[in-house]
């Protein structure tokens, strides 16, 4: 393994359409860490996890992002999957007619840059089906038409244990869980996470309940499109028993004249 | 019934090894491949006359009255001026510049390994043999104008079923030709229906004797070789009460350079309580003008389903129709259409409703990239007194690029109060939001369009057998990579 930081970025400026909304985020993430990204709603998460994938519609203007000693922004999304990043969305994509088996198979050839038989994908397919609780039918399904919102995130952490990627981009996996499927979902990513000891992984929440779960090394706070503090878990903690109100009066900016 | 038990398993088993290669990006695909022109052994010289006409009949040894049939077709034919709508390509056609005959092989064959080298080369290249050992009951391969290839297996002659081409059929069967042909699709129907009875050659013959349900599909493959020839299938097909039959042709053209005209009539018969399911998948050559009439006639509690696929073709003009005569009669029409570069499909579906309770689907999936064009052209018509009936109609199209071009011409005409008759019509774009989910997980942008088309026709591929849906998931694909490459 290199010793290159799994994730460095530096002074990232995102805009969406005319509005920047990400005004320079910097976070490292080494092999193996846990970081967990925390912020209220509209503070910009989503478009981190969006821009650091390559959506098309975030536009970069300043700042850069390394991925394993790699300018992550001169690749194309798919590039960056195949060389192990890993978005599990907040709301995944409906494509009608597509099944879940052929595009979870098809997802993993191109991730190893092989074939891969059925009766390979099979055996790898349930074993990690199994460890997500999930029936065999589901795969028979289209691809995300008509999940409940527990099957949708259930099924993005499947494709994440496929792919065993080297980095995570987590968010807000947790929502439209109720408390048996966060703890399953919860357990499935950290058995990839035992599995794979260098994987680095940015969990997205806006609750500290998932972090019961999944313990971080590190919690950062964005706020109107910048990180304005990183602690360790104990800041999740403080979080939630004072909500975000706290860091609003703290950081608000003053309204512009 | 062994062998059919054994076809089938054979089939299961195909079926997974296939799965497994459904999805596979297989770069060897080819197709546009030409056999030597050299073979004929009978080739009418160009443009249609009475002594043309008069000359296919002889030279088929027909009977008196199928002559008369065809010369008062040819003068329907004459008579009628070119259909005014539809497309402009129409007044391009130049029928003096056409062969309305070619025989390629003077006798019939039994067994596929009497079929000449050359063909059984090109059938090859498009897993003719292969299918048809795995499961297919019989197999009228059409090459040319002229049926080189017939079989039909032990089990299907002791159900009394009748699986012919059309020619043989003829002198097999006169009483039940003659009685049922152009009963439901008129000579003088429309300018094309006149031009394919007056030079008609090959097409297949079905009967389908009471009660039997024939559980393998019914295949011919065809193909059509020779600059500026035409082809004129006839194909009958009749399902006596309360049997059943899938029926499947599917053509892929290779690329020559001259314009050509194929121009079919289908016509099927299903009695009281039988079941007719008939799919297509059409790939001419950019070049042809494919101007077929499909219909149907649905008889009480019958039902008949029309699986249409068109791609390829200069100019395609296609509404299968189901014409639903008797109570509790039931009509599906499932179509999909891709229009590339220059070329215009122009696909529908009519469903009559001619008596109460009877009901019709109709789904039609079209995809215009490169500056085609896709129309869908519909009529729903319910007779006054026809209570009960259901009809459901949609209509989704895709549009690849901004250039191309989707329109949708539904008619609607209800003269009864107690219906319910609904219809939607789409038109998408792939999004770029589906795109990057898809690109999110290593696809390429190509491979991710792919998914996307495939996934936008799969209600129509899960209805074909399997290799087709895979033979028509690799032609999506070369289209797909027409632009790219
Ligand atoms: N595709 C988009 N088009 C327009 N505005 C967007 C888009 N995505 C995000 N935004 C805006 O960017 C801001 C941050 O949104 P988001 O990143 O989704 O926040 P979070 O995930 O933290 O809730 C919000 O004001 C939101 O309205
Ligand atoms: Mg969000």
């Amino acid at each position: 393994m290199s010793q290159q930081p799994a994730l460095h970025i530096r002074d990232l400026h995102v805009t969406v359409g005319e509005k920047e909304i990400l005004k320079g985020v910097d976070l490292v993430i080494q092999a193996g860490e846990k970081h967990a990204l925390m912020g209220p709603n509209g503070s910009g998460k989503s478009t981190l996890s969006y821009a650091l994938m390559g959506h098309p519609n975030y536009k970069i203007t300043q700042g850069e992002v390394l991925f394993q000693g790699e300018n992550l922004l001169e690749m194309g999304p798919d590039e960056r999957a195949r060389k192990g990043l890993f978005l599990a969305f907040q709301y995944p994509m409906v494509i009608p007619g597509v099944k879940v088996f052929q595009f979870l198979r098809n997802m993993l050839k191109a991730r190893r840059g092989r074939d891969v038989s059925v009766k390979e994908f099979r055996k790898e397919l349930n074993e990690k089906m199994s460890l997500l609780d999930m029936k065999q039918e589901f795969v028979r399904r289209y691809l995300n038409e008509g999940f409940s919102g527990g099957e949708k995130k259930r099924h993005e952490i499947l494709q994440m244990a496929l792919l065993e990627p080297s980095l995570c981009l987590l968010d807000e996996t947790d929502s439209g869980l109720d408390i048996d499927a966060l703890r399953i979902v919860c357990d499935g990513i950290n058995a990839v996470a035992a599995k794979n000891t260098d994987m680095g992984m940015l969990i997205i929440t806006h609750y500290q309940r998932m972090l019961n779960y999944i313990e971080p090394d590190f919690v950062h706070i964005l706020f109107e499109g910048k990180i304005v503090k990183s602690g360790t878990k104990e800041l999740a903690l403080e979080l939630e028993a004072h909500g975000y109100e706290l860091i609003e009066n703290e950081f608000r900016q003053p309204a512009q004249v | 019934m062994a062998t059919v038990n054994d076809a089938l398993n054979e089939k299961r088993t195909q079926r997974d090894k296939t799965l497994s290669e459904l999805n596979d990006i297989d770069r060897d695909y080819k197709y546009g491949f030409h056999d030597p022109e050299d073979k004929y052994v009978f080739k009418s010289g160009k443009g249609l006359t009475e002594e043309i006409v008069r000359k296919i009949s002889a030279m088929k040894n027909e009977p008196e009255w199928m002559l008369d049939f065809r010369l008062r077709a040819l003068k329907l034919f004459n008579d009628k001026p070119m259909p005014q709508w539809g497309s402009e390509m129409l007044n391009d056609i130049d029928f003096n510049n056409i062969h309305y005959y070619v025989r390629s092989s003077e006798k019939q064959e039994r067994n596929w390994d009497d079929v000449p080298e050359d063909i059984r080369k090109t059938f090859d290249r498009l897993g003719i043999p292969e299918a048809e050992q795995k499961f297919l009951a019989g197999v009228t391969a059409q090459y040319e104008s002229e049926v080189v290839y017939h079989s039909i297996r032990e089990d299907l002659e002791k159900l009394g079923v009748i699986f012919t081409d059309m020619d043989s059929g003829l002198r097999e069967y006169p009483e039940i030709v003659k009685k049922y042909m152009g009963t439901v699709i008129p000579s003088g129907d429309n300018k094309f229906s006149a031009l394919n009875t007056a030079v008609w050659s090959g097409g297949s013959f079905i009967y389908v004797p009471k009660g039997v349900k024939v559980e393998i599909p019914l295949q011919a493959y065809f193909r059509i070789n020779t600059e500026n020839m035409g082809q004129f299938e006839r194909t009958l097909i009749i399902a006596d009460e309360g049997s059943s039959v899938h029926y499947i042709e599917g053509c892929t053209a290779p690329t020559y350079s001259t314009d050509s005209l194929h121009s079919a009539v289908v016509e099927l018969i299903a009695m009281d309580g039988a079941k007719i399911r008939y799919t297509t998948i059409q790939n001419w050559s950019n070049n042809v003008y494919n101007l077929v009439t499909k219909r149907a006639i649905a008889h009480a509690n019958a039902t008949v389903e029309w699986v249409d696929g068109n791609l390829g073709s200069k100019l395609t003009m296609k509404y299968p129709a189901v014409w639903l005569k008797g109570e509790g009669a039931r009509g599906e029409i499932l179509s999909i259409a891709w229009a590339g570069k220059g070329q215009h499909q122009d696909a529908g579906a009519k469903i009559m409703h001619l008596a109460p309770n009877t009901s019709s689907v109709v789904t039609s999936k079209s995809i215009s990239k490169d500056g085609g064009r896709t129309s869908y052209r519909g009529l729903i018509k319910v007779l006054p007194g026809c209570h009960g009936v259901k009809s459901n109609v949609r209509c989704d199209a895709l549009l690849m690029d901004a250039h191309s071009r989707s329109d949708t011409y539904p008619t609607m005409q209800i003269d009864e109060d107690n219906v319910r008759v609904e219809h939607e019509a789409t038109v998408s774009k792939i999004s770029d939001e589906q795109l990057f989910y898809l690109m999110s997980r290593g696809l390429s942008d190509e491979e991710a369009r792919l998914m996307i088309v495939n996934g936008f026709i799969e209600e129509f591929t899960k209805e074909l057998p399997m290799e087709y849906s895979v033979e028509l998931n690799k032609l999506i694909q070369l289209e797909m990579e027409g632009s790219i490459g």
